[in-house]
C-alpha cells in the first residue's frame, strides 16, 4: 500500500521540478534568514538566483557536522524560537551534543514521511504499534510515535528498557508492530523465548528497525526468531529522524522521501558528483524544512542510488544498504576500498576470527594491501598446503569483492586486539605529498 | 605403530621458536624430535615430546596454537641404504610421504614420516618387520 501516492509515484520529470522549486525557496529562506549560510554563499559567490533548477544544487556549499557544532546550539534556525516547536538532539558522543529545531510544518511533514514507511510495510489503523525507541532528545520514539498516529493505529508508546514489562505488554495487548533497534530487538526475541510464553500467543509481524547499521544475516535471524517480516527505516537526526527512507515491500533498497530530503552522492575526496550506482558519500539538502534547514549536510554514510522505477509502483529513489563510513574509505590502486568490505567476507568464512586489522604501503609507486587474519584453532593443521589453501581461499573471496589481489597473512590467535568500541583496523602507511 | 606429534603454529619472528622452547623447558617437557616447515610468513613446528597433551595445554596458555597429528617413527640401523629400504618399499606399494624429518645417533637413526596412508605405512612396515617407535615407553628414543 502507498499512503501519498501523489509524492511517492510521480513521474522523474514531475518530481524534479517540483525539487528545483523548493530548492529555490530554501536557498532563499536561508541566504535572508541564516547568516552563516549567507556568509559561506557569498564566500564562493553564488546567489538565490542562481538556483534555477535541481541540478544547480552543485553550486552550493557544504554543510558537515563541525558547522552544526560550531552554531550551537539555534545558530542554524531560520526562523524566530516563538515559531520552533520542538527541539532534539544527537547524543553527541564527543563534545556537545547536535541540536536540531522543528516547526509545526516540520513535524507535520516528517510524520507524513513516517507514515509512508509504516503505510508501505504494509501497517494500517488496525495496528497496535509498539514504540520501544527511545523517547525523549532521540528522535526515534517520538518520530514513530506521530507516524504511527498519522496513520490511525493505536500507539503503546513504551521507549526502550524494561524488557520483561515490554513482553507481558507486548502479549496482553497483542501488539503487531515493533518498532526499534534491530539490535533491542533480537534482545526482546531472546527474552521472549525466556519468558515462557508460547510464541503463537503474540500477534507480531512487522517490524521497523533502525538507527543503527544491520546486515542481511540479522533481517533472518529477526525474521525467524520474532515470526515477523523485517524492514529498514533509515534516518538521522539532522535530516530529521527515522523515515527520511523506508524498505518497501520488494526490499530491494531503501527508498528515500527526496521531496523533502534530496540526497546527492559525492566522492568524499574530491566532492565531485557520483554517476547512478556509484558507491560514495551520501549528503542530504533539505527541500521544504523551515526550522533547521541544511544545504548539502555530508552524511558521512556511504552508499549509492538508483533511480530506475520500484515495481511497488514508487518512483522515489532507492539506496542500497549503508556500505560504511566515508572517514574509513581508501584509495587502492584508484579502487576505492572500505573496510567493512573486507570485513564483511572474513566474517562469512569460519576458518577466521572476526578480527582483522588492514595495512596499506607504496612500494615502488605500487600500493600494497595486507590484511592481516587469524586462524581458528579448529582450523588449524598441521598441513601446509592446507594452511596456504586457506589463506587462498580468503584472497581469492577479497579479490572477488574489490577487484584488487591483497595479500593474505596468517597470525597468531589473539594476536590481533579485541575492543568493544572502535578497535583500530587500518594502518596506511603510505605518505601523500 | 603410530605416535602422537604435535604441530605449532607460528609466526615468522626472530625469537618465536625460542618462546615455545622456553615454555617446553619451564614445565620440564623435553622435545625428541624436532622440524619447522616454512610458509612465506608463518610456520609450523613439529615436535615430538612425551606428552602432547600436556604440551598443548602449557602452550595454549601462553596462547599459541597447536594441533596433535599422528606419525610414524620408524627405527632403522645407521647405516647406508636402510632408509632407502623402507622408503623404496613403501613408494611400491604407492604410499605417498608428505613429510618426514630424521636424525640418527649411535647405532641407530629415527624418522618421523607423515605418510598419505598412515594404517596402510604402518602395516607395511610391519609386514617386513621394520622397528617402528611406540606409543608406550614415553617416546623416548
Amino acid at each position: 500500500m502507498i499512503w501519498n501516492k501523489e509524492a511517492e509515484c510521480m513521474s522523474r520529470e514531475q518530481l524534479r521540478e517540483l525539487q528545483g522549486k523548493r530548492l529555490r525557496n530554501v536557498v532563499e529562506n536561508v541566504y535572508k534568514n541564516t547568516p552563516f549560510y549567507r556568509r559561506k554563499m557569498d564566500e564562493i559567490g553564488v546567489k538565490p538566483e542562481d538556483i534555477n533548477s535541481i541540478d544547480d544544487i552543485t553550486k552550493l556549499p557544504f554543510t558537515t557536522k563541525t558547522d552544526l557544532r560550531d552554531n550551537y546550539p539555534f545558530g542554524l534556525c531560520a526562523v524566530p524560537m516563538k515559531d520552533i516547536v520542538r527541539v532534539h538532539a544527537s547524543s553527541g558522543t564527543t563534545g556537545k551534543p547536535t541540536v536540531v529545531g522543528y516547526t509545526r510544518n516540520d513535524l507535520e511533514a516528517w510524520a507524513d514521511c513516517l507514515a509512508r514507511s509504516f503505510t508501505a510495510y504494509g501497517a494500517t489503523k488496525n495496528d497496535f504499534f509498539h514504540i520501544s525507541y527511545g523517547y525523549g532528545l532521540f528522535t526515534g520514539g517520538l518520530g514513530a510515535h506521530y507516524g504511527a498516529e498519522k496513520i490511525g493505529a493505536s500507539v503503546i508508546p513504551m521507549s526502550s528498557g524494561n524488557t520483561d514489562k515490554q513482553i507481558l505488554l507486548m502479549h496482553d495487548f497483542g501488539s503487531s508492530v515493533l518498532c526499534c533497534t534491530p539490535s533491542y530487538a533480537l534482545f526482546i526475541a531472546d527474552k521472549i523465548k525466556e519468558s515462557g510464553y508460547p510464541r503463537n500467543e503474540f500477534k507480531l509481524k512487522i517490524g521497523a528497525f533502525g538507527a543503527e547499521p544491520w546486515t542481511e544475516q540479522m533481517r533472518t535471524e529477526l525474521q525467524e526468531k520474532l515470526g515477523i517480516k523485517a524492514y529498514d527505516i533509515y534516518g538521522l537526526s539532522e535530516i530529521a529522524g527515522p523515515g527520511v527512507g523506508f524498505e518497501c515491500e520488494n526490499q530491494n533498497g531503501t527508498h528515500l522521501n527526496e521531496d523533502h530530503y534530496f540526497p546527492e552522492i559525492i566522492n568524499p575526496v574530491t566532492f565531485e558528483p557520483m554517476k547512478e550506482g556509484e558507491t560514495g558519500e551520501l549528503v542530504f539538502t533539505h527541500l521544504t524544512k523551515e526550522g533547521m534547514p541544511l544545504l548539502r549536510y555530508r552524511t558521512k554514510d556511504l552508499t549509492a542510488l538508483h533511480f530506475d522505477k520500484c515495481s511497488c509502483g514508487r518512483t522515489l529513489v532507492r539506496m542500497d544498504r549503508i556500505l560504511g563510513r566515508s572517514d574509513d574509505m581508501m584509495i587502492i590502486r584508484g579502487v576505492n576500498v572500505f573496510p567493512s568490505q573486507i570485513e564483511s567476507v572474513i566474517l562469512k568464512m569460519d576458518e577466521f576470527a572476526p578480527q582483522y586489522k588492514i595495512f596499506v604501503d607504496r612500494i615502488n609507486n605500487l600500493d600494497i594491501m595486507e590484511v592481516w587474519v587469524e586462524v581458528r584453532e579448529e582450523y588449524f593443521t598441521d598441513e601446509l598446503s592446507k594452511m596456504l589453501a586457506m589463506k587462498k581461499k580468503l584472497s581469492s573471496a577479497i579479490h572477488s569483492v574489490l577487484g584488487i589481489a591483497v595479500d593474505i597473512k596468517l597470525v597468531e590467535p589473539n594476536s590481533i586486539e579485541r575492543s568493544e568500541g572502535k578497535a583500530k583496523r587500518v594502518f596506511d602507511k603510505r605518505i601523500f605529498k | 605403530m603410530l605416535i602422537k606429534q604435535l604441530s605449532v603454529f607460528l609466526e615468522n619472528q626472530t625469537g618465536r621458536i625460542n618462546q615455545v622452547t622456553d615454555i617446553l623447558g619451564r614445565y620440564n617437557i623435553n622435545m625428541t624430535a624436532f622440524s619447522v616447515a616454512e610458509g612465506s610468513e608463518f610456520g609450523i613446528l613439529r615436535l615430538i615430546v612425551p606428552n602432547p597433551e600436556v604440551a598443548k595445554e602449557v602452550l595454549k596458555e601462553n596462547g599459541f596454537m597447536s594441533t596433535i597429528t599422528d606419525v610414524i617413527c620408524l627405527i632403522t640401523p645407521n647405516s647406508p641404504g636402510a632408509l632407502a629400504k623402507a622408503l623404496n618399499l613403501l613408494a611400491e606399494e604407492g604410499v605417498f610421504i608428505q613429510y618426514m624429518y630424521a636424525f640418527s645417533a649411535g647405532e641407530t637413526a629415527n624418522v618421523v614420516i607423515k605418510p598419505n596412508n598412515l594404517e596402510r605405512c604402518a602395516s607395511i612396515l610391519h609386514e617386513h618387520r621394520f622397528d617402528v617407535l611406540k606409543q608406550d615407553g614415553g617416546y623416548q628414543i
